[in-house]
């Protein structure tokens, strides 16, 4: 490191004064040199984003900064008053956001959000900030920036809206930028290019970069330094290369194992899963469900086939707007097809969609007991653990009522039902009582797979039932699932963005785009020759951390029990 | 193109289906189920009338016709500006409406306009306001301001302001005031309920506005707030406002019932509430029809001037099916603000248990956006 | 911040902010005012020894002192009296209103947004040429067919709150059916009405009757409205809208016949509103 450094945080103490309790960050020490990244990584609540708004001044009303200080150069951004601030920001710190979504101005131009700073300061008359509005939008790689400049939000796409953004932020050449997750809400194959983006500004301009992100293999490919942070302190710190090759903290080394980018290890093969190929337990046969169709997309699938043997996992991966949720209401018979044919065992999922929630009256309905018999067979888990248990019921009361409905037990035995599925889930019994707003996503989630697994189906759909929890808690989820699938013989069909975490748990994979399946066969070898440019580009953009390939030390084996997720 | 012809076409058949709609029920309702209203009121033996006289009045008000062709006589009147004749004087309804209406319009008028005065100066004073400080209690104060205001009974006020300002304090005469001053009092009758729920929606807007991603971007661009008021929260604030105007309306067509009875001012509020007190149902019937035809208008107005306002709205639908359920669920939240505001409280319908969830899957599943 | 970060976050310190913040001083005098007001109404002997309908020889229009905390009206009257007296009139008359619509709008609602397709278009079109006629002018239209009277009056306010009903129970409707819950619901064998009863209704019932609750005092308002014109009660019934009507012919020479009638109506729609909105933020 050459001087002083840019940006230097010592000993810096938030507070919440309302909340009690312990601090959100405690003495924390940070430094972002000139022209580099110093990354911060942590789960939800870690205390990374508190970090990140008390270097630009915008913490809550009721958090307060009790010690430390926080220097930009030579200046003491802690005891700047409003006036003092309205000078730093913007011109001297920018700023890029989570969420590009709700970060734009809706009502404005983008060529007005990104000239805002350069009108705020003072800085141009009209025509000349007109043209430096174009320049930067060209710089960030917008094509066609005299037009775009005239488009509103709305019209551009969550990655050119990010660009947008950081157009924004580097509008009056800040020497830092903070960036607060700014990709945790973009595609993957996107992702990558807003990060090669802020590679090469920081090379070209040379400021620094304080990085805030909960994915420890975006910080690990990208940063010169980490700091990786729990419950609100620094648990480690120091060069990215070092901490990812040897860290020095179990908190850090559980971090790297349970990132499903991170692992390098294949899935166990199923020999006698492959052998019944011929007789595939689920197949679906040119299934089309067209919603709406546009140039070059398809909304909805059209005319995707793949089958999947009893006992294995199939991975469908894609991006959003893929169709891979369409394909996943349809296997789990929430959705009757336009064409195409879907079995599972003896059964045409087909037939039954006209009783679910908008089935409208398609075709003859099923008889009653046939559709029981394929809801007990085929059951579906959803994204959102929050929003797929009926708030108003207990636990218990959620995971009675497929027994009641199914017929299932005595009203003596599903009691006693009802707590096995329980402990099989890894839950304490004492939950049976709680509603689900006094449970962590992760203990619902499992929840939701109990409800599931409580009518013992053979087939579940997964629709991206790990992507809304945080790392170590998915990669609790994930080993959960694998060893009920050893124990119960179950098929799974796992819907996600993610390809690691396909890789991790499928044995065949699916990859969707645009409506269309793209490519399908065994994981390993997909990974290792992707036959298409779409799937290539997808694996392409998966961060890799080169200091990781000796990683082979597993970590501790995470604690099963729900207890450590909250 | 901004507005869709199809759109246009469609909203417009909506309002006219409405109004005839309405023009049905309040038909059946004040001519069909009252019966027979000639026998009732001219067959009393005190008017003298001799049975050839009632069967011409029955003749030329066609009272013995079918139901269908009296709806069917009544419908083409409405069309054409003939409303029928009053039962009561005799004379047109039209003319008595036609001399009423300037005086309600001049009304209504300065009372929305004084009411939206002072729900901004309310709204702005209640968000931006010091939070802390000597004077931190002028913004609590002012944002109960809108649920006390939507407490007051209507004709209570106009009583207690001509108490307060014509015989106690002496300042507007009310024996014979000249136009203007005969204004003031109620003006302020209608503007002070009517600017409660407007303040309501602006306060809650304004609210949400400051705590979205964009301002915090603006701000940490080095804005100051006064510049953020002006250049991102006004603009963004104001679209909410928009979707309670219909109830807006109806205040205003109550408060000018209510007012004009309390002050004696002649105008469609006091003719209406004497056609009630005189049963004379074909006024009532013609004001009806036309307060609802002014509803109509309104919202046919706010709704196809709302894309120009609201960018969001221009572009065509490109993936209408894939938007479908987002849609519904934006007019299902504008619904609700004005359900909410209607009691002139303010509504925070966000079910802690299921909106936040869908709101941000909603978001991601909207900036998840494929690459260009 | 992750999504599970924002989401975690939000539903703790929604459960703790509403059992914390909304049950404030001002929501305990409200509940009083409530309380004293319902008193009036099943007991007014408690509260006044004197005659609602006859002022004996009491002289007319005496000031407020101790004896008549707000004076007597033109025919010596206790205006307290009538006041105490009239609040069993008004708030049968409140709940009447509400009643009707909560009922009749809560049903067409739940259809509308469980059945969909066709039969929500037709509702819904109804429902919005009920919106499109100004209530004051829709109750008036009733009141006229019905006659004058306290409960005419007040189940032509109710048909005026019908829409709102319908449109927020439908909204809760639709939100409800088409989350991930119902249609796990539905993943466990439920049948449509086993869904609706278990699932549905449960969920979609607390902000429909908090609204129930906000709409009482405005049904108060609107019901005094039509007794100040003259449609409610003929007099002498004491009713909160005819009492002030009639002291309004003493505005220059008896302040206290409105002032102070008014302020207590004023307070008890007030305290309605805030328990109102005290109950909604607890129930969801």
């Amino acid at each position: 490191m050459i001087g002083s450094p840019l940006l230097s945080i010592d000993g810096l103490t938030v507070d919440y004064s309302r909340r009690g309790g312990s601090p959100a960050v405690s003495d924390l020490d940070l430094t972002v040199a000139s022209g580099a990244m110093t990354a911060v990584v942590g789960e939800s609540g870690s205390g990374k984003s508190t970090t990140a708004n008390a270097v630009i001044g915008l913490l809550p009303s009721s958090a307060r900064i009790t010690t430390g200080r926080i220097r930009l150069g030579d200046l003491d951004l802690t005891g700047l008053g409003p006036t003092g601030w309205r000078g730093v920001r913007g011109s001297r710190i920018g700023y890029v956001p989570q969420d590009p979504g709700t970060s734009l101005n809706p009502l404005q131009t983008t060529g007005r959000s990104v000239a805002e700073a350069l009108r705020i300061h003072r800085r141009m008359n009209r025509t000349e900030a007109r043209a430096r509005v174009i320049e930067l939008l060209g710089r960030v790689g917008i094509d066609r920036p005299e037009k775009r400049a005239d488009q509103f939000p709305h019209e551009l796409s969550g990655g050119m809206r990010q660009r947008v953004l950081i157009a924004a932020a580097i509008a009056l050449r800040p020497r830092l930028l903070i960036a607060d997750e700014p990709t945790s809400a973009l595609d993957v194959t996107v992702q990558k290019q807003v990060l090669d983006l802020l590679d090469e500004l920081r090379d070209e301009t040379g400021m620094g970069i304080l990085f805030i992100t909960h994915d420890l293999a975006v910080a690990g490919e990208r940063a010169d330094e980490v700091l990786v942070m729990q419950s609100g302190s620094v648990v480690e710190a120091g060069e990215a290369e070092r901490v990812f090759s040897h860290p020095a903290t179990e908190y850090t080394s559980r971090l790297l194992a349970d990132a499903p980018a991170l692992q390098t290890k294949p899935r166990r093969c199923l020999a006698e899963a492959a052998a019944d190929s011929q007789h595939p337990f689920v197949s679906v046969d040119s299934l089309t469900q067209v919603f709406d169709r546009t140039e070059n997309q398809v909304i909805g699938v059209e005319d995707v086939s793949f089958t999947i043997g009893r006992g294995t996992t199939h991975g469908i991966v894609g991006e959003s707007g893929s169709g891979k949720t369409t394909t996943g209401r349809a296997l789990a018979g929430f959705l009757a097809p336009q064409s195409g044919r879907l079995r599972v065992g003896d059964f045409d999922a087909a037939e039954f969609a006209g009783s679910g929630p908008g089935g409208r009256r398609r075709r003859a309905r099923p008889s009653r007991a046939r559709l029981r018999q394929f809801r007990a067979t085929v059951q579906l888990v959803h994204q959102n653990p929050y929003s797929a248990l009926d708030p108003k019921h207990s636990i218990r009361s959620t995971l009675t009522e497929p027994l009641r409905n199914f017929g299932i037990g005595t009203r003596s035995s599903r009691a006693g039902l009802v707590h096995e599925i329980l402990e099989r889930v890894a839950l304490p019994a004492e939950f049976l009582d709680r509603r689900p707003a006094e449970l962590s996503g992760g203990q619902l989630q499992r929840v939701a797979i109990a409800r599931a697994l409580i009518v013992e189906p053979e087939l579940i759909v997964f629709d991206e039932a790990v992507s809304a929890l945080d790392v170590t808690v998915q990669a609790q989820i994930l080993s959960l699932l694998d060893r009920l699938q050893r124990e119960l013989g179950l098929t799974y069909v796992f819907i996600t963005h993610d390809l690691a975490v396909v890789r991790q748990i499928a044995d065949t994979v699916s990859v969707m785009s645009r409506g269309h399946l793209v490519e399908s066969g065994e994981t390993e070898e997909i990974f290792a020759h992707p036959s298409t440019d779409r799937t290539r580009a997808l694996l392409d953009a998966i961060p890799n951390p080169v200091t990781l390939t000796g990683h082979a030390d597993p970590a501790p084996e995470p604690a099963l029990t729900a207890a450590a997720e909250s | 193109m901004i507005l869709d012809t199809r759109y246009l076409l469609l909203r417009l058949g909506q309002a006219v289906l409405v109004l005839l709609l309405a023009f049905t029920a309040a038909f059946v309702l004040l001519t069909l189920i009252p019966g027979d209203g000639v026998t009732a009121r001219f067959a009393d033996p005190a008017l003298g009338l001799s049975p050839d006289q009632i069967a011409q009045i029955r003749e030329a008000t066609g009272a013995d016709d079918s139901w269908f062709s009296r709806y069917l006589i009544s419908l083409t009147g409405f069309l054409t500006g003939d409303f029928g004749y009053s039962v009561q004087t005799g004379a047109a309804v039209s003319t008595i409406i036609a001399a009423a209406l300037p005086s309600t319009a001049v009304l209504a008028a300065a009372g929305f306009l004084t009411a939206l005065v002072f729900a901004v100066v309310i709204a702005v004073a209640a968000t931006y306001g010091p939070t802390v400080g000597p004077f931190a209690w002028v913004r609590r104060v002012l944002d109960s301001v809108p649920s006390l205001f939507i407490s007051i009974p209507v004709f209570w006020l106009g009583i207690l302001l001509i108490q307060a300002f014509s015989f106690q304090l002496g300042l507007v005469s009310v024996v014979s005031p000249g136009p203007a001053e005969a204004l003031v009092l109620p003006t302020l009758t209608v503007a002070v309920p009517l600017s409660a729920p407007i303040a309501q929606v602006l306060i809650r807007s304004i609210t949400e506005v400051q705590a979205s991603g964009f301002v915090k971007v603006t701000t940490a661009k080095g804005a100051s707030e006064l510049w953020m008021l002006v250049h991102t929260v006004a603009r963004n604030a104001v679209l909410p406002g928009l979707t309670i105007i219909g109830l807006v309306f109806g205040e205003l067509v109550a408060g000018a019932v209510v007012t004009e009875t309390v002050f004696g001012r002649n105008g469609i509020g006091l003719i209406t509430a004497q056609a009630v007190t005189h049963r004379d149902n074909p006024i009532l019937l013609a004001v009806v029809v036309i307060a609802t035809f002014g509803y109509v208008i309104i919202n046919l107005a706010v709704d196809l001037l709302y894309p120009v306002i609201n960018v969001r709205l221009r572009t065509p639908r490109t993936a209408a099916s894939g938007r479908g359920l987002k849609s519904s669920d934006a007019a299902a939240r504008s619904a609700l603000t004005t359900t909410a505001a209607s009691v002139g409280v303010d509504l925070d319908w966000t079910d802690h248990s299921a909106a936040p969830t869908g709101t941000a899957a909603e978001a991601s599943s909207e900036t998840k956006g494929t690459h260009p | 911040m992750s999504l599970t970060d924002a989401l975690a976050h939000n539903r703790s310190t929604a459960g703790t902010r509403a059992a914390r913040g909304a049950v404030t001083s001002a929501t305990v005098v409200s509940a009083l005012v409530l309380l004293i007001a319902v008193s009036w109404a099943l007991l007014p002997g408690l509260f006044t020894h004197f005659d609602p309908n006859d002022g004996g020889d009491t002289p007319a229009l005496l000031p407020p002192s101790l004896d008549h905390w707000f004076g007597t009206d033109q025919t010596g009257r206790d205006a307290f009296t009538r006041v105490v007296y009239g609040a069993s009139q008004s708030l049968l008359a409140a709940l009447v209103a509400v009643g009707v619509g909560l009922v009749l709008g809560t049903a067409i609602g739940l259809i509308a947004g469980t059945r969909r397709g066709l039969v929500d278009d037709v509702l819904m079109r109804l429902i919005d040429v009920l919106l499109s006629i100004p209530a004051i002018l829709l109750s008036l239209s009733i009141v006229v067919v019905l006659g004058f009277g306290t409960i005419n009056a007040a189940i032509a306010v109710g048909v005026t709150a019908i829409a709102q009903f319908a449109r927020l129970a439908r909204s809760q409707a639709v939100q409800i059916s088409t989350s991930d819950y119902v249609a796990a619901a539905y993943g466990s064998g439920g049948t449509f009405f086993s869904v609706l009863i278990r699932h549905i209704l449960p969920n979609s019932i607390s902000p429909v009757l908090s609204l129930a609750v906000l709409q009482i005092g405005s049904a108060i308002l609107q019901i005094s409205t039509l007794g100040f014109l003259g449609y409610g009660t003929p007099p002498p019934t004491p009713e909160w809208g005819l009492i002030i009507a009639e002291g309004r012919n003493f505005v220059a020479t008896a302040w206290w016949l409105t002032v102070l009638p008014g302020l207590v109506v004023m307070a008890i729609v007030l305290a309605t509103h805030q328990i109102g909105n005290t109950l909604r933020k607890v129930t969801s």
